[in-house]
């Protein structure tokens, strides 16, 4: 794989580099605030903590990045990490399976999820706003169904030290997201079915006439972002050391919310990882901030949700200046 | 006489991005006439009268309404200075009847909340009425035909008081009896004291309809006549203003076998259709708006269901189900629009041209960056794209130049048959010769071509062969020898007789 000078720019979006110049400029105005204003924002240990805390939403963002550059959404993603967390644990507390067996089938089924999700939203055309708010609702009453409500804790120690420290470093934690940004910037910007999700995001009809498999590439996106789920779950169920059906709620407007600022364009075929990583950082410093500042948790949500309309708005108003 | 002038447009400029689509184009229009705006497509009509009528803004030039300057900068201020226009893609909404479309936005209340439809539809059958049209004010638009849509505008047009009705290409879609009485209702509004301001490309249509006639060719006004003074030869030379020749290059190839041939294909649109194209050869498939010639492509291409037919490539029977699987069978189609289907706006030159070759131009899973740079570097100078750059983003190409990053991707796709679906619709006669020469050169390199186009002259001057459509089946076909342009609009108008097998239909 080759790095150009601008890191992972896809070569020849200078639109889209210019724009992750933009995000990538607030982030740093951001953290240099963050560092004048508060003592411990720039201790190794709480950047070690951003960088854990972000490992999820991130995760679940790679994933979201798939859907969103397709035009389309997964609201079920907060669902699935909860219900296939849930399974592992199930697995290997109480069936006493071996541990990477219990991850795999978790992720498995976190793929099925996604799968159905891709099938309703080929097959029977719905729309992915519907067909994943529905599955949303039935992943979630599945997770609390299949354990009665009842938290399970206490996991064999090899499945904590997959978000254990060494040397005060979540090893493990940063390697997985290192590998999947790799990955997934390596397929949108150098596969020809990276290709197809700007093609199809961009114009539909075009890429259908240019002979791409456009349903298949929609019902596949699901499945990698069902896969990003499970690795997400085992990530959360992993450092928590416990699962319970209320797990991770409301995270998929969190992966929303880092894809749009990373400046994916929520109507598809623009933007890049690179953004969603950025995007991801940036909710992750202000969280990390806030809390440093000891702002109320009410405020946060008010500060997390006034971000998240500014990043859109700036993307209708360039998109607006572009036409 | 100065008091009898309706409109004055004069010295109107326009410029979209890198093209220049009006220069300084003067158009004066009498009280209660029906002026005809003529003009190759692409000449700048629907430009100057999408400026009159406030969907675009001019860039310099000034308009006059009996005498007064006006400055119309959006479709709200237009309509208010009684100018409306009647588009070729109606502006209706079939889901609504035909009372609420004429008072879309303007419903008569009975109080402060309550619709009056009582009011509605009875001044809406009112004003059918007044036009001699029977149409029934409740009847949802969806299901009325094209030309009881039209009448439907042009009630909503008298309704708001037009002084000025623009009818664009109105009788291209309607047959001959409702172009009659699409003509009844045009002198009727005159005699009503209305300004028409009519575009068409049928001449006869003008001799017989209209009083004064402006010409238009390539954005700038090449005379104004009145039509009493001049004749259907006279109006041509004007509008194209060059030997037909020199519009149209030809090149000298040989055409070999039969290269591609349908046989029966069916689809929901089209019924029953046959043909063979050699290779070298240009079919042409002429016939009129909505005969069923994209259809047919559409139905070879794997787009929409094939019910019946074979499609074959020399001898071999081809399975298309999809686009891609027409794809992969050699064969490429070049769609009409350019926008909605063969471009995608937000990709750059780049990744347009190449999106039909990926497969082509990967390694195992990889894309070959280099190689995608280097054909399009190498296909953006072959085909003339003026552009900064390949990394350019589409939407910022003209017309022009985004139909030839279509041409091109089909080019790269090296497609052994490839159907062209208007190629050349909006965009300038430069432009319209270096497509034409590419298609030459295609078939000169022995691949088998499908030309689909409206414009007669089109068709006779590039085609080898002219395959015409009516009610979706093909009605005859003519070696380039003998056609002319009589003997395709007698098969594309599908005088009844010329049809075969529309009598079995009905």
């Amino acid at each position: 794989m080759k790095f150009d000078a601008k890191g992972f720019v896809r070569p020849g979006r200078f639109n889209n580099s210019s724009n992750i110049l933009g995000i990538m400029i607030a982030f740093i105005i951001m953290s240099l605030i963050l560092s004048i204003a508060t003592t411990s924002f720039l201790k190794p240990a709480n950047l070690l903590n951003v960088i854990q805390q972000i490992s999820i939403n991130f995760t679940l963002a790679i994933g979201m990045s798939f859907i969103i550059l397709l035009g389309g959404i997964d609201l079920s993603v907060g669902s699935n990490v909860a219900l296939s967390g849930l399974i592992m644990a199930i697995l290997m507390k109480q069936m006493m399976l071996p541990v990477w067996v219990s991850i795999v089938i978790g992720i498995l089924v976190a793929c099925l999820i996604g799968f159905l999700n891709g099938f309703m939203i080929t097959f029977f055309s719905l729309p992915p706003f519907i067909a994943t708010l529905g599955m949303m609702s039935i992943a979630r009453g599945l997770a609390y169904t299949i354990t009665a409500g009842q938290p399970i804790y206490t996991f064999p120690p090899a499945f904590t030290a997959i978000t254990g420290r060494v040397f005060g470093i979540p090893l493990a934690t940063i390697l997985i997201m290192v590998v999947l940004f790799l990955i997934a910037s390596y397929v949108l910007r150098y596969t020809p079915y990276g290709r197809s999700f700007y093609a199809i995001g961009g114009n539909r009809n075009c890429a259908k006439l240019s002979g791409i498999s456009v349903k298949k590439i929609e019902a596949s996106a699901y499945i990698l972002s069902g896969f990003c789920c499970g690795v997400a779950a085992m990530i959360l169920t992993s450092r928590l050391d416990s699962a319970v059906p209320t797990n991770a709620e409301g995270s998929e407007l969190d992966a929303i919310a880092a894809v749009v600022i990373g400046g994916i364009s929520m109507s598809g075929g623009e933007g890049s990882i690179s953004g969603t990583l950025i995007g991801a950082l940036i909710i992750g410093v202000i969280a990390n901030g806030m809390n440093l500042l000891y702002v109320p948790q009410g405020a946060q949500r008010v500060v997390k949700g006034l971000i998240i309309l500014l990043a859109v708005i700036i993307d209708v108003l360039r998109r607006r200046k572009k036409d | 006489m100065i008091d009898n002038i309706a409109l004055k447009m004069t010295g109107i400029t326009k410029r979209f991005t890198g093209v220049l689509a009006l220069d300084e184009v003067d158009l004066t229009v009498q009280k209660a006439e029906i002026h005809a705006l003529l003009g190759e497509n692409g000449a700048g009509k629907s430009t100057l009268m999408k400026i009159l009528s406030g969907a675009y803004t001019r860039d310099a030039g000034s308009i006059e309404l009996y005498g007064e300057p006006v400055d119309i900068q959006n479709p709200k201020q237009s309509e208010n200075l009684g100018i409306s226009i009647i588009y070729q893609e109606l502006n209706l909404i079939p889901h609504l009847s035909v009372a609420e479309n004429i008072y879309l936005g303007r419903h008569k209340m009975k109080n402060k909340f309550q619709i009056d439809w009582k009011q509605i539809h009875e001044s809406a059958s009112q004003l059918l009425k007044e036009l001699d049209v029977e149409i029934d004010p409740q009847i949802k638009v969806g299901s009325l035909g094209i030309a009881h849509r039209q009448m439907v505008e042009v009630a909503k047009a008298i309704s708001l008081n037009a002084k000025i009705i623009i009818m664009d290409e109105p009788t291209a879609p309607l047959t001959e009896k409702e172009t009659e009485n699409l003509f009844r209702i045009v002198r009727k509004l005159k005699a009503k004291g209305v300004t028409v301001i009519y575009i068409s490309h049928r001449l006869e249509e003008i001799m017989n309809l209209c009083d004064n006639a402006t010409i238009l060719r390539d954005g700038r006004t090449i005379n104004s006549v009145a039509v009493k003074d001049t004749s259907v030869d006279e109006l041509i030379k004007y509008m194209v203003g060059r030997e037909l020749k020199d519009k149209y290059p030809r090149v000298s190839k040989t055409i070999g076998d039969d290269f591609f041939t349908v046989t029966g294909l069916s689809s929901e649109k089209v019924h029953d259709i046959s043909f063979s194209v050699k290779s070298g050869e240009i079919l042409g498939f002429g016939g009129l708006v909505g005969s069923g010639r994209t259809e047919t492509a559409r139905a070879i291409f794997g787009l929409d269901k094939k019910l019946a037919g074979t499609i074959k490539i020399k001898d071999k029977v081809l399975t298309i189900n999809t686009p891609k699987d027409a794809i992969l069978a050699g064969i490429g189609f070049v769609t009409e629009d350019r926008k909605d289907e063969g471009l995608v706006l937000s990709m750059n030159i780049r990744e347009n041209v190449s999106l039909a070759s990926l497969k082509q131009l990967s390694q195992g899973i990889q894309l070959k960056l280099k190689q995608e740079r280097n054909i399009a570097t190498d296909y953006v100078g072959k085909l003339n794209i003026k552009t900064p750059s390949i990394e350019q983003i589409s939407k910022n190409l003209s017309g022009g130049n985004q139909q030839k990053v279509v041409l091109a991707k089909w080019l790269i796709s090296e497609s052994d048959v490839l159907i062209f679906d208007e190629p050349t619709r909006g965009i300038d006669v430069g432009a319209k010769i270096e497509v034409y020469n590419i298609i030459n050169s295609l078939a000169k390199s022995g691949r088998a071509i499908i030309v689909i186009s409206s414009e007669i002259p089109e068709l006779l001057g590039i085609c080898d062969r002219i395959l015409v459509m009516a009610r979706g089946r093909k009605s005859g076909e003519l070696l380039i020898e003998e056609a002319t342009q009589e003997k395709i609009m007698v098969f594309a108008t599908g005088s009844e007789k010329h049809v075969r097998g529309y009598k079995d239909e009905i």
